[in-house]
C-alpha cells in the first residue's frame, strides 16, 4: 500500500506539471477559439495518458502483468460467500483451501462486518474440490446457497479467451480503420481523416488502460472479459462522435471557401457542440442510473464505459479534429501538411 | 401529410402489438405455476382447462385451422438472473487419436444422453448444447444440488449384464469390487486409449479362466428403468431396487442366456463396480431387477442414467459457475430500477431542452422500448445482466438520432427558414451522420458477438446483441417514427408554432 501512495504522487505530480506547463505556455486568445489552442488541449490528453502509461509500467514492473488479469482469460475459480452464521474469517477461510491444496488465495470481505459475505479467488479446482472446500466450510457455518455464486475456468478455456480477445482487438482495429476510411472516400485526404479518428480511438483506449491499471493497483479491480467489451465499445462510441464532427467539416469545407481551414474547423465544432453535449448526456443519465442503482456485478464495466464516454467526447473535439489541423498546416514532423494551396477551390470539393 | 398519416396508423398499430408482446405474463392471465401446467409442459397436448400455461402466436394463413407460424412468446431468463448451474465439459480422451466423423458422432450421442438424463431430473428449461468438437455446456436452472447434477450428467452410467458361472459362493464377494469385463475392453479401445492401457489392469479377471469376465448384455439393451422400494430379497427388508424391462430385440440373448446359466450367478456391473451379484433361479425372459446398495436418490439416479444410456464418451469439467437464486432476482430488480430512473431523467432532458420535438423524441423512444421488449421476446433474446445493460445503454444513445436532427432543423430555422423546408432538410441532411455513426457501433457489436462465441466469454454476447438490436430499431424510431410525429404535431398547429418559436427550443424568436 505504502509504494501505491508513492506512485499516486508521482503520478499526480507528472499530471500536474504537464498540464501546468500547457496552461503557462499557452497562446493568448480566446479558450472559444478551440483549434487555435490545440497545444494546450495536447497536453492535457498527454497530462492523462502519460500517468496512465507510467501507472502500467509500474504495474508491469511490480505484477509482471499492466493488468489483473481475471480468470476470464488465465483460468482459476472464484467464489461469493454468504455465511448465515458469524464465525468465518479470513484465516479459516484460508484454512479451508489450503486442505485441498490451494495455497494462493486471494481473500476480500464484501460489504459491512456483519453481511459475513467473502469473495475468494484461487486456482482452477475440480468439482469435486470445489464441493470438498464447500463440505469443510459447512462445518463452521452454513451457507447461504440462494445467495452463493461460483466461477471455474480451467486453464485451457481461460487461454483460448484470451486469444480469443486478441483477435477481436485486432479485427476491430482493421474493420473500423477500413469503415472510417470507406465513410470519407469522397472527401479529399480521406486517409488524413481515417489516421486522425484512430489516433483519437487509441487516445480514448489509452486512457481507460491507465484508469484501469491505476484502479488495478489501487482497489484490485480485474481485466475480464467484460472489461475487452466496455473497451470496444468506447471505441465504437468514440468512432461515432468523430464522425459525426467529420461530417460537418466536409460539409462545411465547400460551404465557406477562402475562409481559413482552422476557422472553418472552429466553426464546425461549435455547431455540433449541442449535439454532442445533449448525446454524452443522455448517455450518461443512463450509466450514472446503472452505476447508482444496476445490479453490482455490472458496475466496474458501467464505469469503465462511463470514463470511455468521456473522453470519446473529449477526444473527438480535442484530439482528432485539432490534429487534423495540425496536419493541414505541416505541424506534424515527417508528415506533409498543405497549407500552401488550402484556398484552392477544386482541393476542397 | 397522407404519407405521415399513414406512417402514424402503421406505428399506433405497431406499439399496441408490442405493447401485448412486451406486457408480462402475469397481467395476460397466464399462470405458468398453476399446477397443470406441469402436465402440459410434458405434453402439449393435455388440456388445461381453460388455464394458461404459455402464450403463442399463431398465424393461419391457409384456413384449414392448422397454424402456418407459431411463435411462442417467452422471455428467456440467463442463469446470472435466475440462477443455477452452469457447466462445461470437455472429452476426457486424447481427442487426436479419433477422427473426427467418428467423434462428433460420439459426442452427439453423449449430449442426447445428458439432455435425457437432465430431463429426467426434472429441469425442463435445462439446456445442453454441443460446443465445437469435444464440448458440451450444459445450463441447468433453478438447480441448487450442485453434486448430485454433476454426478448426474458426468457418470459414464456403462451398465453390463456379466456372466458369472463357476464362481457359485464367491459371487457375493465380487460385490463393491472392480472387475474387468469384455465389454470394457471394447469401450476402451473404441475411446483410442487401447487395451493396454496401465488402469485397465486394476480390475479383477475371472480367477477361472484369468482372462476379462464376459459381458452378455450392456445398459443400452434396458427398454425401462425405475427405481422401487420394498421387499426384493429373500430377508423381506423392504429397500431401494431397480426394475428394468429388456428391449425386444434383445429379449431373446437376454432370455437365452439366462436359461443357460439357471442356478449360476451373474453380475451386474456399473462403471466396473460389481453392484450384485444374484444367483439366476429360472430363466428371465424381457427383465428383471437390479439390487444393491441403494438409497432413494442413488436409485433413482441409477435409474435415470439407465433409462438414458451410458455416455460413449467420459467427460471431465473444465469450467462451471454457480449463480444463487437470491443474487439473480436482486440484479434483476436492480436493473430495472436503474432503467426507470434512467429513462425517466431521459425523457425529462428532452422535453425541457427540446420542447416540441421533444416530445416526439420522447414518443419515438417510447416506442424504441417498446419494440426492443418485443423483439427480445418474439426472437427470443436470452436476457442476462450485460444483455439488459446493453439494452439500457441503446435507450441512453438512441435519442443521438432525434438529437442529429433536431440540432439540425434548429439551425436551418436559425437561417431564417420556413418551418416545413426547415424539418424537410433537417432530416434530410442528418441521416448519412446517423447512419455513418450506427454503422460504426453495428460494426463493434458483429466483433463482440464473434468474440463472445468463445465458450469462456459468453456473456459478451448477450451484450452486443441487444445493443445491436438497439442500433437497428434506433434507426426506424429516430428517424421514420421521430418524422411522423413531428410532422403531425407541426400540422395540427403549424400557425401557433412559428408564432411560438420556444416551444422548437429557440431563443429569442
Amino acid at each position: 500500500m505504502e509504494n501505491n501512495t508513492v506512485l499516486t504522487i508521482v503520478v499526480l505530480l507528472v499530471a500536474v506539471g504537464i498540464l501546468g506547463y500547457g496552461i503557462v505556455t499557452r497562446k493568448k486568445t480566446s479558450l472559444f477559439e478551440l483549434v487555435q489552442n490545440r497545444r494546450l488541449f495536447f497536453l492535457i490528453s498527454a497530462s492523462v495518458i502519460v500517468p496512465g502509461l507510467i501507472i502500467m509500467a509500474y504495474s508491469t514492473i511490480v505484477t509482471g502483468a499492466p493488468f489483473r488479469l481475471s480468470v476470464d482469460f488465465v483460468g482459476g475459480n472464484i467464489y461469493d460467500f454468504t455465511f448465515t452464521e458469524v464465525g468465518v474469517s479470513e484465516a479459516i477461510l484460508r484454512d479451508a483451501f489450503s486442505q485441498v491444496g490451494d495455497d494462493n488465495v486471494t481473500i476480500q470481505s464484501i460489504g459491512i462486518a456483519t453481511d459475513n459475505r467473502w469473495s475468494v479467488r484461487g486456482s482452477f479446482q475440480s468439482d469435486e474440490t470445489v464441493q470438498r472446500i464447500l463440505t469443510n466450510l459447512e462445518t463452521v457455518s452454513p451457507i447461504d446457497r440462494e445467495a452463493f455464486q461460483q466461477q471455474s475456468v480451467s486453464p485451457t478455456v481461460g487461454q483460448e479467451v484470451a486469444r480469443a480477445a486478441f483477435f477481436a482487438v485486432l479485427v476491430a482495429c482493421f474493420v473500423v480503420t477500413m469503415f472510417i476510411v470507406l465513410a470519407f472516400r469522397q472527401v479529399p485526404n480521406a486517409f488524413r481523416y481515417g489516421v486522425c479518428a484512430v489516433v483519437a480511438m487509441l487516445h480514448d483506449v489509452l486512457v481507460v488502460m491507465g484508469v484501469t491499471s491505476l484502479l488495478g493497483l489501487l482497489l484490485g479491480w480485474e481485466v475480464d472479459a467484460l472489461f475487452l467489451t466496455a473497451v470496444l465499445t468506447v471505441v465504437g462510441f468514440s468512432v461515432q462522435d468523430t464522425i459525426v464532427l467529420f461530417d460537418r467539416i466536409r460539409e462545411n469545407i465547400p460551404l465557406h471557401l477562402g475562409e481559413p481551414y482552422e476557422t472553418i474547423v472552429n466553426r464546425s465544432i461549435w455547431e455540433t457542440i449541442h449535439r454532442s453535449l445533449a448525446t454524452q448526456l443522455n448517455a450518461f443519465f443512463i450509466m450514472v442510473a446503472i452505476l447508482l442503482f444496476g445490479g453490482e456485478t455490472i458496475q466496474q464495466f458501467i464505469f469503465i464505459l462511463l470514463i470511455g464516454l468521456l473522453t470519446g467526447s473529449y477526444s473527438s473535439i480535442f484530439t482528432a479534429v485539432p490534429l487534423l489541423v495540425s496536419w493541414q498546416k505541416g505541424e506534424i514532423p515527417f508528415l506533409e501538411g498543405d497549407i500552401h494551396h488550402e484556398l484552392v477551390p477544386s482541393e476542397a470539393l | 401529410m397522407k404519407n405521415h398519416i399513414r406512417w402514424f396508423i402503421f406505428i399506433v398499430l405497431l406499439s399496441g402489438f408490442c405493447l401485448y408482446v412486451a406486457l408480462p405474463a402475469s397481467v395476460k392471465g397466464i399462470t405458468p405455476d398453476d399446477p397443470i401446467c406441469a402436465e402440459y409442459k410434458e405434453d402439449p397436448s393435455v388440456d388445461t382447462k381453460g388455464v394458461r400455461c404459455d402464450e403463442h402466436i399463431r398465424l393461419e394463413l391457409n384456413g384449414d385451422f392448422t397454424p402456418e407460424i407459431d411463435l411462442a412468446i417467452s422471455q428467456s431468463l440467463g442463469l446470472d438472473l435466475v440462477g443455477g448451474l452452469r457447466v462445461l465439459l470437455q472429452a476426457d480422451i486424447d481427442t487426436a487419436t479419433f477422427d473426427t466423423e467418428t467423434l462428433r458422432t460420439a459426442m452427439g450421442e453423449t449430449a442426447n444422453n445428458i439432455n435425457r438424463r437432465v430431463n429426467g431430473l426434472g429441469l425442463t428449461e435445462a439446456t445442453v448444447q454441443l460446443q465445437g468438437v469435444d464440448r458440451v455446456l450444459v445450463e441447468l436452472p433453478g438447480v441448487t444440488d450442485r453434486e448430485q447434477a454433476v454426478q448426474t450428467i458426468q457418470q459414464t452410467a456403462l451398465l453390463e449384464f456379466v456372466d458369472f458361472a463357476g464362481l457359485l459362493n464367491n459371487a457375493q464377494s465380487y460385490e463393491g469390487q472392480q472387475i474387468l469385463t469384455t465389454e470394457q475392453i471394447a469401450l476402451r479401445s473404441n475411446r483410442g486409449e487401447g487395451e493396454n492401457a496401465a488402469d485397465i489392469f486394476a480390475g479383477a479377471r475371472n480367477p477361472n479362466t484369468n482372462e476379462p469376465f464376459q459381458t452378455i448384455l450392456t445398459g443400452n439393451a434396458l427398454d425401462r428403468a425405475s427405481a422401487e422400494y420394498g421387499a426384493s430379497s429373500a430377508s423381506g427388508i423392504p429397500s431401494w431396487y431397480i426394475v428394468f424391462s429388456i428391449k425386444p430385440e434383445f429379449v431373446e440373448t437376454f432370455a437365452n442366456f439366462t436359461a443357460s446359466r439357471v442356478g449360476q450367478p451373474m453380475a451386474i456391473v456399473l462403471d466396473g463396480e460389481v453392484l450384485s451379484a444374484p444367483v439366476i433361479n429360472s430363466a428371465l425372459s424381457d427383465g428383471g431387477i437390479i439390487t444393491g446398495n441403494f438409497d432413494q436418490d442413488s436409485s433413482r439416479q441409477l435409474a435415470l442414467q439407465l433409462q438414458s444410456g451410458a455416455l460413449p464418451i467420459p467427460l471431465k469439467v473444465i469450467g462451471s459457475s454457480e449463480v444463487g437464486a437470491t443474487l439473480g432476482q436482486v440484479s434483476v430488480e436492480r436493473s430495472i430500477r436503474a432503467g426507470v430512473v434512467g429513462v425517466l431523467v431521459v425523457l425529462a432532458f428532452m422535453l425541457i431542452y427540446y420542447r416540441l420535438p421533444g416530445v416526439a423524441a420522447n414518443l419515438a423512444l417510447i416506442l424504441f422500448i417498446l419494440l426492443n421488449l418485443a423483439i427480445f421476446k418474439l426472437l427470443p433474446v436470452t436476457l442476462t445482466l450485460p444483455a439488459i445493460t446493453g439494452f439500457l445503454i441503446s435507450i441512453g444513445t438512441a435519442v443521438d438520432g432525434n438529437v442529429l436532427i433536431f440540432e439540425r432543423i434548429k439551425e436551418e430555422l436559425r437561417a431564417g427558414k420556413p418551418l416545413s423546408i426547415a424539418l424537410d432538410s433537417g432530416f434530410d441532411r442528418a441521416w448519412t451522420s446517423i447512419r455513418d455513426s450506427n454503422t460504426s457501433t453495428l460494426i463493434i457489436c458483429g466483433i463482440l458477438f464473434l468474440f463472445g462465441q468463445t465458450p469462456g466469454a459468453s456473456i459478451v454476447s448477450g451484450f452486443a446483441v441487444t445493443l445491436g438490436i438497439g442500433l437497428i430499431v434506433n434507426l426506424f424510431t429516430a428517424v421514420i417514427a421521430t418524422r411522423t410525429f413531428l410532422y403531425l404535431l407541426v400540422g395540427v398547429g403549424q400557425q401557433a408554432i412559428e408564432k411560438r418559436q420556444w416551444l422548437l427550443g429557440i431563443r429569442g424568436a
